[in-house]
This record gives structure tokens, sequence and C-alpha cells, in this order.
């Protein structure tokens, strides 16, 4: 059984193709690295994948089962989470309530309108340890608005954890981020057990291929190339795709 | 932990102002004043559920005000007793609340604002033209407030300890809502609803039942409304009254606890020192409307604040200045 | 539901009723009936018109559009009170209202750039100080001015009496629909409006105005509001209150019709028109609610209205 399964998604807006025909096959555990250049329609793969938005036709099949028509909240609770290139973070909340609002969303807690939530134990505890993964458990207490940018990397990626997600997509973790901080986060990343499987999109090429295992090159919505690192870069396609060869 | 922290001795103190409140106000007068804040603040939490917690403006329920109150009234008229008109009341306004939820979620933002402004008024038309059913323009008089537990409530005092009795169960429940899971589900929606939807919640449930629960809120305090006036008249469901509860959330504060029953307070009495002098209210909500908009939209308590300090900090620097030339030019 | 799905369910329902609701009506009252109709919708949309050009290019309804409407009217009745010509009095108070509403827009709404809903609120305020001056400078009392001399009468035709009034309303509804049809489809500065209402950020990067074009466009809504006004006053008179009946109409009209779409303000001004002059004869208790089950059909079944873009 493969984690994902996406085979011949394509969506159009308008006129424009942004996905055309992708297929893209990962296995369990394994680490994929999606690259290509702006526009090539890498974060909309993303958006169809969690059911963002919908695809024209196509299919998608996470572990075994057919998500193509499940309503993006479903996806959530059938083990799928992902980060956001711009950061989306809750902004009138502490950087541990971010983190909590992450699990309370799989939690029928949240249906609950007479507990009081920093009371609830089990699930703060829960978020205090994803914090912790991330390194960030010493300011907790701390509202996101006076946070780094760096921090809210680590946040976004603490709320994508915190849910102990099956299928993790990653969408530029690296972005924006100095080389202190793209090195914490890739050994944060590396960290990762091999019970998530990981697919991931990045500019960075330094550090996302040393996590790749396979990596799937798009452009203009299309897989261009897809292999083992040796394979993508030693591809001729990739040098074309790049240098508008 | 501290027993009196300055939170509890500032909430304590207000309870004991409040509960002996007719004694030291001075007169009928102001107890009715008093009535009328506490009543308009339930209204105003009930809205602020919705403007501050789930981030969706309505202006439409004045509407929803008007459906309880004309239903009780009805009842009564057509001789059923105050419990089971009240109940009936409550029962109509969370059924018209759900059909406005339906309609008013198709949009959000300010489609969601033009959806409720124009059910809002439907629910006026109604109250208006359909003279036969709602006695149009003349209005419905209610003869008798109720006497619950034989206590009766013709007298100003008991009728204020009454609204002070609901007024603080809405204060209860809307804190302990704000506390709870689905309070922080709600401002989640609000602040991320893209981001809630893929961390697993239903937005538009949630919206839903927070619209619900906001127009239940409001069917109580168009109960006590009612009951107030002992009259109820198409006016109630106006415009102008859906942006009168509007201004007491943004003038307050939105997004707080005290910020809409502060708000109920200054417009209440603004309204009443107002009308005294100036027959046109109208025209004063507007000046005031588009004064806090353009220079303190986060509401007056902040806003006054925030322009304190600026003033403060402008007078420094002026004074610094000032300091800062050599001698001979600071001699007048 | 598919937009095209939905497009013919609402254009199905909405005549189905229709049908209904003539076979109630002795087939004689009719012709009538439907004369007031087509002028309500012209006047409707000389109202939406203006709205939806505002809402469609500054993304704002504006709530004090019915206020515009009345205030145009009450100082289009005070200038033919003092016998000026009615066209020229009609003419006179837009100007003065374009005005009004280029100084609001330049002066306050700008400062608001960006943020909808203060500014949606703002245009509130506005509505609630003009609806209260009105009533401070003219009175309570209704005001009705004559028909103008050269327009009154009726026409004969095969035995029936068509007002002539009205059916000039329409005709100048149809001149001014012919003329903002050129005006944003055929100039410059139409193409402006048009690249403001698809993508306002990227019209300014592009090189156009678009501060300066919602200054103007907010002017045109005000003088194209005011101008039914005057039109309007002969036929349905001027009052307090006038505002506030309108502005719900307008808002109406481009809900069913599609906002930013001036085929959908005036096919969707000329359904109301039909449903309100029909619905009253039928239900006058509820002809005033009758007016919204368009708007509820087409939120249910097809929510960007009959000729606006599905939202992405």
């Amino acid at each position: 059984m493969t984690a994902l399964a996406v085979k011949a998604l394509d969506k159009s807006f308008g006129g424009l193709r942004v996905t055309a025909n992708v297929d893209l096959i990962v296995a369990p555990g394994e680490r994929r690295l999606i690259i290509g250049p702006n526009g090539a329609g890498k974060t909309t793969l993303f958006n169809l994948i969690t059911g963002e938005i919908a695809p024209d036709s196509g299919s998608i099949v996470l572990f075994g089962r057919d998500i193509t028509r499940a309503a993006c909240r479903r996806r959530a609770h059938l083990g799928l989470a992902r980060t956001y290139q711009i950061i989306t973070l809750f902004p009138h909340d502490t950087i541990l309530r971010n983190v909590t609002l992450a699990l309370l969303g799989l939690s029928p807690l949240r249906w609950n309108v007479l507990a009081d939530l920093d009371g609830q134990t089990d699930l703060v505890d829960r978020a205090r340890r994803a914090l912790a993964k991330v390194g960030l458990e010493h300011i907790a207490e701390r509202p996101l608005a006076q946070t780094s940018y760096g921090e809210r990397r680590r946040v976004e990626i603490a709320m994508a954890l915190a849910q102990e997600p099956k299928l993790l997509l990653l969408d530029e973790p690296f972005a924006g981020l100095s080389i202190d901080e793209r090195r914490d986060v890739q050994k944060l990343l590396q960290a990762i057990p091999r019970a998530v499987t990981v697919v991931m999109i990045e500019h960075n090429m330094d550090v996302a291929l040393e996590l790749a295992d396979r990596i799937t090159l798009l452009h203009f919505g299309e897989v261009v190339v897809e292999g083992t690192r040796a394979e993508v870069v030693a591809d001729p396609r990739t040098r074309e795709v790049y240098l508008g060869g | 932990m501290r027993v009196l922290t300055p939170q509890r001795t500032a909430i304590a103190l207000a309870l004991l102002a409040l509960l002996s409140l007719p004694y030291w106000v001075g007169g009928t007068y102001y107890i009715n004043i008093a009535s009328q804040i506490l009543l308009w603040a339930v209204l105003a939490l009930a809205l602020n559920v919705l403007v501050g917690y789930a981030g969706l403006t309505s202006l439409g329920h004045a509407g929803l005000f008007a459906v309880s109150g004309y239903t009780a009234a009805l009842l009564l008229g057509a001789g059923y007793g105050h419990l089971a008109a009240c109940l009936a009341a409550l029962v109509v306004t969370v059924a018209v609340s759900k059909v406005f939820a339906v309609l008013s979620l198709r949009a959000t933002g300010i489609g969601f604002l033009m959806i409720t402004l124009a059910i809002g008024q439907i629910l006026w038309g109604i109250a208006y033209r359909w003279a036969s059913l709602t006695n149009g323009d003349n209005g419905i008089n209610v003869s008798t407030r109720p006497a619950p537990f034989g206590l009766g409530l013709s007298a100003a005092p008991a009728f204020y300890y009454a609204t002070l009795v609901v007024f603080l169960a809405a204060v209860v429940t809307m804190a302990v809502f704000a506390r709870s899971p689905f309070g922080a589900s709600l401002a989640g929606t609000r602040d991320q609803p893209r981001r809630m939807t893929a961390l697993g919640y239903n937005v538009w449930l949630i919206r839903y039942l927070a619209i619900v629960f906001s127009g239940f809120w409001s069917g109580v305090a168009g109960l006590l409304f009612l009951y107030y006036n002992q009259f109820i008249s198409p006016q109630v469901s106006a415009l102008t009254t859906s942006a009168e509860a509007l201004l007491m959330v943004i003038s307050g504060g939105s997004a707080t606890l005290l910020g809409p029953i502060f708000g109920a307070a200054i417009v209440v009495i603004m309204k009443n020192v107002v009308s005294a002098y100036i027959e046109r209210w109208n025209l004063v909500l507007g000046l005031i409307f588009i004064l806090i908009i353009s220079f303190m939209p986060e509401g007056l308590v902040p806003g006054s604040v925030r322009l304190w300090r600026a003033g403060r900090q402008w007078l420094r620097a002026r004074a610094n200045g000032w300091a800062a030339r050599p001698a001979r030019e600071r001699s007048p | 539901m598919s937009s095209r799905a939905g497009f013919a369910a609402v254009v199905a329902v909405l005549s189905g009723a229709l049908f209904w609701a003539l076979r109630e009506i002795p087939w004689q009252q009719v012709p009538l009936l439907a004369v007031n109709s087509i002028a309500l919708g012209g006047l409707l949309f000389l109202l939406s018109s203006g709205f939806s050009l505002i809402f469609g290019l500054m993304r704002i309804p504006n709530l004090m559009h019915g206020a515009f409407f009345m205030l145009g009217a009450y100082v289009g009745v005070t200038l033919l009170w003092q016998g000026v010509n009615f066209w020229l009095a009609a003419l006179a108070s837009a100007a003065a209202m374009a005005a009004i509403g280029g100084l609001i827009e330049r002066f306050l709404l700008r400062r608001l750039a960006g943020e909808p809903l203060p500014q949606v609120l703002l245009t509130l305020g506005f509505a609630f100080i003009i609806g209260d001056v009105c009533l401070m400078l003219w009175t309570g009392d209704p005001w009705q001015p004559a028909t103008p001399a050269h327009l009154r009468g009726a026409v004969q035709v095969a035995g029936l009496y068509f007002p002539i009034y009205r059916l000039v309303i329409v005709l100048v509804a149809v001149a001014v629909a012919v003329a903002l049809w050129l005006l944003v489809d055929w100039t410059r500065l139409g193409a402006m409006i048009r690249a403001g209402v698809d993508d306002a950020p990227i019209a300014r990067v592009v090189g156009i105005k678009v501060s300066q074009l919602f200054t103007l466009v907010f002017a045109l809504g005000a003088a194209l509001a005011a101008f039914g006004g005057v039109m309007s006053a002969p036929y349905l008179s001027v009052y307090p209150g006038l505002d506030f009946e309108m502005l719900p109409l307008a808002l109406i009209v481009v809900i069913l019709g599609g906002t930013g779409s001036l085929l959908g303000a005036l096919v969707g001004s000329f359904v109301i028109g039909f449903l309100y002059n029909f619905g009253q004869v039928r239900f006058p208790d509820l002809a005033y609610v009758i007016l919204f089950l368009p708007m509820l059909l087409v939120l249910v079944l097809r929510p960007q209205g009959l000729f606006g873009r599905a939202q992405q």
C-alpha cells in the first residue's frame, strides 16, 4: 500500500492549466521533495491534496483510501497535516494556544462549551511536548505577536507534528530563515520518525536535498522528472527547466 | 493562590455596586436607565459573539430581537400566560436564527453583512406592513409584567433586579463560552478559517451554532425590552436599532467581555442625555459612528488610551525639542 | 448545484411565480401594472446601477446610496419649486450629490482604504446623518412635485391609457443604461474601471490611478442615485424613510443580478419592479417581503447572482 497515490490530477483556473495530469506515488515512510520554478503549481498541488481546492479530474488515494471527494476537514482526521508557505498562525494567541488549537481540531472536545480549555491538562501537555520537539517550550506562554519569524516557522511545524499525522505536507519550511535557523529546522525534520511520510516543497536546495529520498520536478503544472536524488540531478531536463535551455 | 486578586476585587466591587444600585443611584429615572443599560448589554453581548468572536458582522440582529418581543406580545394578547409566551418567543427566535444562519452563511465578510441587513429588513417589513398580524405602526401593548414566584415586577427597582439576574446569567454564560474549547474554535475561525478547516474543524457548523447561540440571547434581550416598555413597535426591528447594537459592540471594544457592556452604557446614556436636548438622535448616532470608526476603531477605551499616550509622547517630544535649543532662544 | 443549473433554476422559479401571480389578476389591470412595473424597474436601475458600480469596483455596499437617492430627490424638488426646468433640476441635483459623494470618498473613505468593514459602517453613519438632515430641512411631510407640463397626460393604445411620464422614466433609464454601457465598454475610462473591478492591485501596478477612480465612481454612483430620485419624485413622492426603503431594493437587485454587472442591474431592476407591482395586487400586506424572495432564491441556488462571476 502506498502512502499517497495521486493519479492523473488535473486543475485549471479559467484558461490556465495549473495542474496537468500529475501522477505522484509516495511510499510509506518516504521523504519526497517537490521542486520546480515559481508558478510550477507546487502549492496548488498541495491544496488539491488537502482538499482546499477541488480537482477537475483525477484521483487522490491516502493509505489506500480514496479521498478525492472527501471534505477538507475530513482529511485531517485521516492523518493528513500540512504547513503553509505563508505563515498562517493565530495572531492573538500564545504559541502554546496555537498548538493547542491544532490538537483540538482532531479532538471531540472541540464541541465542548462548558469546560475551560486552559484546564485541559491532557491536551495542553501534548501541546507542550510538541513545542519541546521544536525547541520552543521555554517560550510557550509568549504571545505570537512577540515571536520572531524563525520561531513562527517552528510553531508551524510543531502544529503539524502535534497532530501525529501519517502524511505530512511541508510547504517551503525553510523560507526566509537564516543559515543557523535552517540548520535547526533541518535537524528537526531529520528527527521525524519514519512512521510519518513526508512530502516537502522547497527552493532551498542545499538543505532540502539532504532530506530527500526521491525528488519530483514540476514545471507548468506537469511532472517533468522524477527519481532518486542522483537521477534527478543528472537529468538534462532538470537543467533545462531551471536555466530555460 | 491569592484569593483577592485585583481582578476579583474589581468584580466583587462591581457586583456590590450593581446589587445596591437602587439605593444609591438617586431615583426611579436612573434605576430605569440602569435597567435599560443592562438589557441592551445582553443584546450587545449576544451580537459580540458574532462580531468579536466569530468575526461576522451582522446588521440584522434587531430583527431577531423583535421576533422575540413580537411573539411574546402576540401570545400575551391572545390570552396566554407569561411563561408560555416567553418560552414560545425563545423557541421561535431560535428557529428564526437557524434560518438566519443558513442564509447568511452563504457568504462571509461583506456578503454576510449584506444578507443579514436584508433579512433584518424583511423582518422589519413584516412588522411594519403585515398590519393584520402585528398591528403595524401602532404597535402592540402589553398590559402587565410577569410576576415570577409571586414577586411583581411593575415597580422600577423590582424590574431592575429581575433584569440584573438575567444580565448576570448572560455574562456568566458568555464568560464560560469564551473560555471553552468551542469558544476557542470560534475565535480560530475568525482569524484563520482556511487553516481551521485543514486542521479538521467544521467551520460552517461552528459558525452556525454561534449564530443560533447569539440569536437565543438576542431573544432574551428582546423579552426584557418588551417587558420594560410594555410595548413593541416596528421601530424596534429597524436598521437604526441594529446599528445601535453594533455601535455598542464597537465603541466598547469587541472580542472582550466588558467591551459590549461599556458600549451599551455609553450608547444608552448618550441616547437619553441627547434626546433630552436634541430631537435628532440619528444625526448624533451617525456622527459618533463616523468619529469612532475614523479615529478609534478598536473601541473607545483602547482608542482613548492610545490617543492619550500619543498625545503625551508628542508633548514630551516638544518639551525635549524646546529644552535642546540654545538658551537665548528659549526666552520669550 | 452548478452555475448553469442555478441560473436556469432561478429563472424558472421566478417565471413560474410571475405566471402564477398573473393568473389571479383581472386581465384589464395587467397592461397598466406592466407599465408601472417597468417604470419602477427604470427607477430601480437608476438607483442600483451606481450601487453595482461602487460595489464592483470598491467592494463595498454603499449603505448611503438610499440617502443619495432621497437627498437628491429633495434637492430636485426644491429646485422645481423655484421654477427650474425639470431636466435642469435633475442634472443639478445629480451634480450636487456627485460633489458630496466625491468629497466624502476623498477625505473620509479613502483614509480607510483596504478596510471594507469600517468603510461600510462609515457609509451607514452618513446615511443616518443625511436622513436626519433631510428631516430637519424638509420636515416630515411627503413632497410630490407636479409632473412636468410637457410630460403630462397619457397615450392611448388599443383602448388603454398609459401615462406618458412613466414611459418617459423607462426611456430615460434605458438611455442611461446605454450611456453607461458605452462608457464602461468603449471608453478608456471604462477600461480602467473594468480593470479596477477585475483586479485593483494589479491595475495600480499597471499605472491606473485606482484611488482617483474610486472617487470618480463613487461620485458617479451618487449622481445616478440622485438623478433617479428626482425622476421618481413626481411618481412616488419624497418622504422621510425613503432612503432606508430604497437601500434594500438596491441590495436585492444587485444580489439578484450579480455585483459589478450593469446587465445584471438592468435585468434585476425590472424583475423586482414586476414582482413589487404584481405582488402588491396579490398580497398587499406582504408586497415588501415578497421582494426579498428572489434574493433568497439566488442565495440558495446561484450565490453569485444571475450575471455575476463565480467566486473562486
